[in-house]
């Protein structure tokens, strides 16, 4: 469904853009329907640049990012309108992804303005039902209040309701989950698998290991913008082939083990 | 919104200087509306003190300094507005894409907000004045307008550049919004206080400078205002005859006006920013 061919992101920086920096190099990987894909790696790898450059938020310097077929790396305008129909992000800090000033469902709207402007108010009114029940919210509870009358739990779900509300057949979750508490955080996840069986394919952006175990098919490992491992998530956690990839594992906190000196 | 007119009613700033607005605004309005006269024509006696007929005396030539001011306050409400107007729309166009395009547009509003910023405008509107000659109100609104924007292009493309980065913006950008949708409807509204103060001042800044361009003699040539009323009183040494009528009046209104918007401005900072608010 979703292919990476080699996709590089080079910034200009400095005076004048004299000097170059290279956050992402040549990646590749593919996400197929129903499938969930862990993208893993420590700040600055370069895991967020590649999530943007796939919503098309950051431009692609070089590679091919192909969606059912078609490059859609340098789509503009309409096409690329179309495109973002089937491709949706969520991201991480669920309080900065609200106009503060504005009522929280002004996301919601925004959909219908722009991509539903026939659509009757009792279709759209199922709609919003539809997809407000699939992330499990209470329209009662969510609809008209302000950001920082509801949880972050409840702000990120609502996201999520956002994007369902367009028929999207993939996810971009960036670290959707990290500034959730913990009680709340696992409900968030059980919803993405969820959608997993629904057949939505979803790239899971973390640097927290165990949540990318729980949840992904499939696990690429990210250093300093390059690909170090990639492969099914049961074999890169068992037998981690790379030294980055052991010592990232070996420095998951356990429940059942202390902190010592060593 | 409805907080920031409750606290607004309540702030003394803002309803003490938005009272003395008021009141010259009124003032400038509806006094001409009582007389055949316009603000040159000779009515009275000549030099003549405050009187009940005529409420802020005459000048030399029998002048009526009541109509005058009247008719000045109208063209120095002109003056704020339209300049302050054409500053605020110039400096915010500017500031909103430069901070949200980047790049090279950015590289290239930049330098040209430099450009005017660093040029001496007192003199490069004399050397204008004495090329094309400025007639009426509105065409020196017009230039001042042009030479006052900077300031406020800079501020707001540092207040674009930061909103520019929050995560709804993308999400805007997510939902298919174009950029100057974005930018009137989810950018502008987060500094839309903000905006409304940096009018206040251009409106101000406007009316001073207006009122020295008129003292120095560069004012419209056809028409009064209050500025044009105190370079009329120094070339006729109201000064040292005595005619402390002709210049006090235009001075004072001046002062209070600009004053008033000030205090206004403090005050509407204290209703926007709960920090100042006092309890």
């Amino acid at each position: 469904m979703l292919t990476l061919e080699a996709i590089s992101k080079v910034y200009k920086v400095g005076a004048f853009g004299g000097r170059e920096l290279t956050a992402v190099q040549e990646v590749s990987f593919a996400v197929g329907p129903g499938e969930v894909v862990s993208l893993i790696g420590e700040s600055g790898s370069g895991k967020s640049t590649i999530g943007r450059m796939v919503l098309r938020l950051a431009s692609v310097t070089k590679g091919r990012i192909v969606f059912d077929g078609t490059d859609v790396s340098r789509h503009t305008g309409a096409r690329l309108k179309a495109y973002r129909k089937k491709v949706q992000g969520v991201f991480q800090d669920p309080f900065s992804s609200y106009n503060p000033i504005f009522k929280a469902d002004r996301v919601l709207h925004m959909i219908r303005d722009s991509f539903f402007p026939g659509v009757s108010a009792s279709q759209w009114r199922t709609k919003l039902e539809e997809s407000l029940d699939a992330v499990r919210l209470d329209p009662g509870q969510v609809l008209g209040k302000y950001p920082h009358q509801l949880s972050g739990g409840q702000l990120q779900r609502l996201l999520i309701a956002r994007a369902l509300l367009l028929d999207i057949e993939l996810l971009v979750a960036d670290e959707i989950i990290s500034m959730l508490d913990a009680s709340t955080r696992i409900d968030v996840l059980n919803l993405l698998a969820e959608l997993k069986e629904r057949g939505l394919g979803i790239l899971f952006i973390t640097h927290d290991l165990s949540l990318g175990h729980y949840l992904s098919d499939r696990s690429v490992i990210l250093r300093r913008g390059e690909v170090v491992e990639i492969g099914p998530t049961t074999e890169v956690f068992a037998n981690p082939k790379h030294d980055y990839t052991k010592m990232l594992l070996a420095s998951v906190p356990q429940l059942h083990r202390k902190w010592d000196m060593a | 919104m409805r907080t920031e007119l409750y606290f607004a009613f309540r702030n003394r700033k803002v309803v003490g200087g938005f009272a003395v607005i008021l009141a010259f605004l009124l003032l400038g309005l509806i006094a001409p509306l009582f007389t055949d006269h316009g603000p040159n024509d000779y009515v009275g006696p000549p030099a003549a003190p405050p009187s009940g007929e005529y409420w802020f005396g005459t000048t030399t030539f029998g002048q009526d300094i009541f109509l005058q001011f009247a008719n000045g306050l109208r063209s120095t409400f002109l003056v704020g507005l339209l300049g302050g107007g054409i500053a605020a729309i110039v400096g915010m166009t500017i500031g909103f894409v430069a901070g949200y395009r980047g790049g090279i547009v950015d590289e290239a509003l930049n330098m040209l907000t430099n450009i005017v910023l660093v040029l001496p405008a007192l003199a490069v509107l004399i050397i204008l004045h004495t090329y094309i000659g400025i007639k009426s109100v509105p065409a020196q609104a017009l230039f001042i307008g042009l030479f006052s924007w900077p300031w406020v292009a800079r501020a707001v493309r540092a207040q674009t550049l930061s909103l520019r980065s929050r995560e709804f913006v993308d999400l805007a950008r997510l939902s298919g919004l174009r950029p100057l949708t974005i930018i009137r409807r989810e950018i502008a509204p987060n500094m839309s206080s903000y905006l409304l103060l940096t009018f206040i001042l251009l409106f101000g800044g406007s009316v001073l400078f207006a009122a020295t361009l008129d003292f120095i003699g560069l004012g419209p040539t056809e028409s009064i205002s209050l500025g044009l009323m105190m370079n009329n009183a120094v070339q006729w040494s109201a000064l040292h005859l005595g005619l402390w009528w002709w210049f006090v009046p235009p001075g004072l209104g001046i002062t209070a006006i600009v004053g008033a918007l000030y205090v206004m401005n403090v005050g509407l900072d204290e209703v926007f920013n709960p920090k100042l608010r006092e309890m």
